[in-house]
């Protein structure tokens, strides 16, 4: 087990462009990192120098303390589950596991053991004599994780490992991937673009525009303080709505109404022109459902409804807004970068499933203004951002971290290392 | 598929296996025919005799046919043998490795695959008799290697390029040198590649005609196909043909034997299930 920091690193390919750029990021030890980005950020590229599979064009990659830029991929003691598993068509579940053991000059009966101890965790007891042919998806992502945690290897490197199963076995892969990392400790990098799986598995989260680092935090600072427009539009499904605003005082002027700030907000936006609001749909309600005790702290406005998704647990209401051209093109960029088709500029509202707001009709709605965010068009920065509320949110996740590592180490990973020595 | 759909295709396979093993029938019906027998005409002999086997292997041409076996085993063996091993390194790196000149080896062996060998034959006659290649073994393996290469090479980079990179990769992760991924996990996965490319390669070298008449003399180097050729009749009024069909039903078995050896080896998909497919 060891930690990995990349210290300014850039990947270039021939044409000379960086496919990463100048990234910096330190994972600790036993820690839970998640790479994310739309597709061509660079996060495999990262994950694949991480491992030695793509040259570092500069930067220092350390892991464990020691720079690990010319070592080949068999040096550095990582394991990795692809993508697409590759594992060898050729032997048996038993024999791929063992691969790696066997490549150490384990002896056999040693071997034998580690085996066993990995199929058990695994459940992978019964197939073991079987050829990765015969397996279903799922039995052939837990091969996959078998040779991994075979050994010890200082690091699990995951390379989008769920992206080829079906839905339903993907969110038991991912309950199952999550206990193994808690049980055994061992720093994880894991690269997806799927963003359930990055704000449920990770103790921290990267996230990757063209090369470069935008965010690094826990997922709940992610959500609730992003630095930018990217990292607001990327993080939430459905994705955060941005409306334009204008500001006169202390108060926003958008498309639904007025958004009255408080004071730390109204200084940080005082003298811009035109500027974005970032509302989560969960912000808004049906306002005929709001509490009256509650009301307050937010405002309503009327608009009409396009369409409704009733899909049992609640509900969404599709409404279309007028923004400014300019406001529009910046729009249209940000969801083209996110890998998201948005066609016209509306806002998706997140209202309860027992309303009876229907389509095509003029409804009343209720905003909860107290963490909306304000974006400035043109840089994309967030203009509202707490980086003391998200610090605080990150601190916790790592705490917890913390304290979970602290009662694994007393089970599993203890006999393991004294196992395998 | 319906009934006569189905009919329409069994009766299509028969007729095309008769059209395919009609001339082979006729030469064994021949081997076992008498000499008097061999112009009457008629597809099966009116008294099967073994005579002509018994010519070639024991008789009168068996010190002609005898050593020619021996020498055809060998002598294509071992170029299947060597053109296997290098095509297989050769492959690889075409498959897999970014270096400069690469178009060129693929357009040179292509190049010299369709080569005429007859318009080589002479000058190379000449260079043997000169270097004392003329009527060895080597005299006859290094022209038949460059007929087997240039084949082996194209075939076996189409199979390695079949073969995902994630597996080489995953294997070096495990901890594997380049030279243990190759011979642990790309060598046993491009095995029906190797098996179909070593089978083309022995039947080119077992075919071969020219380089066999002209490149040797004695029974020290001289292949079937060559010795074939050499058969003579009991007398000179005589021809020597149910001799050369006997001795052409014994050389196909190997081939066919081997065929059927490897066959199961040269099943399309044994990569299944090493990615998802």
């Amino acid at each position: 087990m060891a930690s990995i920091e990349m210290k300014n690193i850039v990947k270039k390919y021939g044409d000379g462009f960086p496919a990463v750029n100048d990234v910096s990021l330190d994972i600790a030890d036993g820690e839970f990192m998640i790479l994310v980005g739309p597709s061509g950020c660079g996060k495999s590229t990262l994950l694949r120098m991480i491992v030695g599979l793509e040259d570092i064009t500069s930067g220092d990659m350390v892991i464990g303390g020691t720079r690990v830029n010319d070592k080949a991929p068999r040096d550095r003691n990582l394991s990795m589950v692809f993508q697409n598993y590759a594992l060898y068509p050729h032997m048996s579940v038993y024999e791929n596991i063992a691969f790696p053991l066997r490549l150490s000059k384990t002896p056999d009966d040693q071997v034998d053991r580690l085996v066993k101890e990995a199929a058990d965790v695994l459940e992978l007891h019964e197939h073991l004599d079987r050829k990765p042919a015969n397996l279903s998806g799922g039995q052939r992502q837990r091969v996959a994780m078998g040779r991994a945690i075979v050994r010890q290897a200082e690091a699990f490197l995951f390379d989008e490992p769920l992206s080829n199963l079906d839905a339903k076995l993907r969110g038991q892969m991912r309950t199952e991937i999550a206990r193994l990392q808690r049980r055994l400790g061992i720093t994880t990098v894991y690269v997806t673009h799927d963003q359930t799986e990055a704000m449920t598995l990770g103790d921290r989260v990267c996230v990757l525009r063209k090369g470069s680092i935008q965010q690094v935090a826990s997922p709940r600072e992610l959500y609730e303080q992003p630095v930018n427009l990217f990292v607001a539009g990327f993080i939430g499904s459905p994705p955060m709505n941005f409306l334009p605003a204008t500001v006169q005082g202390s108060t926003l002027q958008t498309p639904f109404g007025p958004i009255e700030l408080d004071e730390r907000r109204a200084a940080a936006v005082a003298g811009r022109d035109l500027l974005l609001v970032g509302i989560r749909p969960e912000y808004f309600e049906d306002a005929s459902l709001v509490d009256e005790a509650k009301k307050h702290v937010g405002t309503t406005f009327t608009a009409k409804v396009d369409v409704t998704e009733w899909l049992g647990d609640q509900q969404y209401a599709y409404i279309p807004y007028e923004a400014p051209d300019q406001i529009r093109t910046r729009l249209r960029d940000l969801s083209k970068e996110l890998d998201s088709e948005e066609l016209r500029t509306q806002a998706i509202v997140s209202i309860d499933s027992t309303s009876r707001i229907r389509e095509g009709r003029e409804a009343e709605f209720w905003l909860d203004t107290r963490k909306v965010h304000v974006f400035d068009p043109e840089t994309g920065e967030n203009l509202t951002r707490d980086a003391e509320a998200g610090a605080e949110l990150t601190r916790m996740a790592v705490e917890d971290r913390e304290e979970q590592v602290a009662e694994a180490s007393g089970g599993l990973t203890g006999d393991r290392s004294s196992g395998a020595a | 598929m319906s009934t006569k759909e189905k009919t329409g295709w069994i009766i299509g396979g028969v007729l095309i296996v008769l059209y395919c093993l009609a001339p082979i029938a006729w030469i064994v019906s021949l081997s076992f025919k008498a000499p008097s027998d061999l112009a009457n005409g008629s597809f099966l002999p009116t008294t099967p005799t073994g005579e002509n086997y018994g010519l070639i292997l024991n008789g009168s041409a068996s010190g002609l046919f005898l050593p020619a076996l021996r020498n055809s085993f060998a002598i294509c063996l071992i170029a299947t043998f060597i053109s296997c091993v290098l095509s297989m390194f050769a492959a690889y790196a075409i498959a897999r490795l970014d270096f400069p000149g690469k178009k060129f080896i693929l357009g040179t062996a292509l190049a010299v695959a369709i080569f005429p060998v007859i318009s080589i034959v002479t000058p190379l006659f000449n260079l043997w008799r000169n270097i004392g290649l003329y009527d060895t073994w080597p005299g006859l393996i290094i022209p038949y290697l460059s007929l087997t290469l240039p084949l082996s090479i194209w075939t076996m980079s189409a199979f390695f390029r079949e073969i995902p990179w994630e597996m080489e990769q995953a294997a070096q992760v495990d901890g594997a040198t380049t030279w243990q991924a190759f011979r642990k996990v790309i060598v046993p996965l491009a095995a029906p590649g190797v098996f179909t490319t070593a089978i083309i390669a022995f039947f080119i070298a077992w075919n071969d005609f020219v380089y066999g008449i002209s490149l040797t003399s004695t029974e020290a180097s001289r292949p079937v196909p060559a010795a074939l050729g050499l058969f003579s009749g009991a007398s000179q009024f005589e021809d020597p043909t149910g001799a050369i069909a006997a001795a052409a039903v014994i050389v196909t078995i190997p081939v066919v034997v081997l065929v059927l050896i490897f066959q199961r080896r040269i099943v399309a998909g044994l990569t299944n299930g090493a990615v998802k497919g």
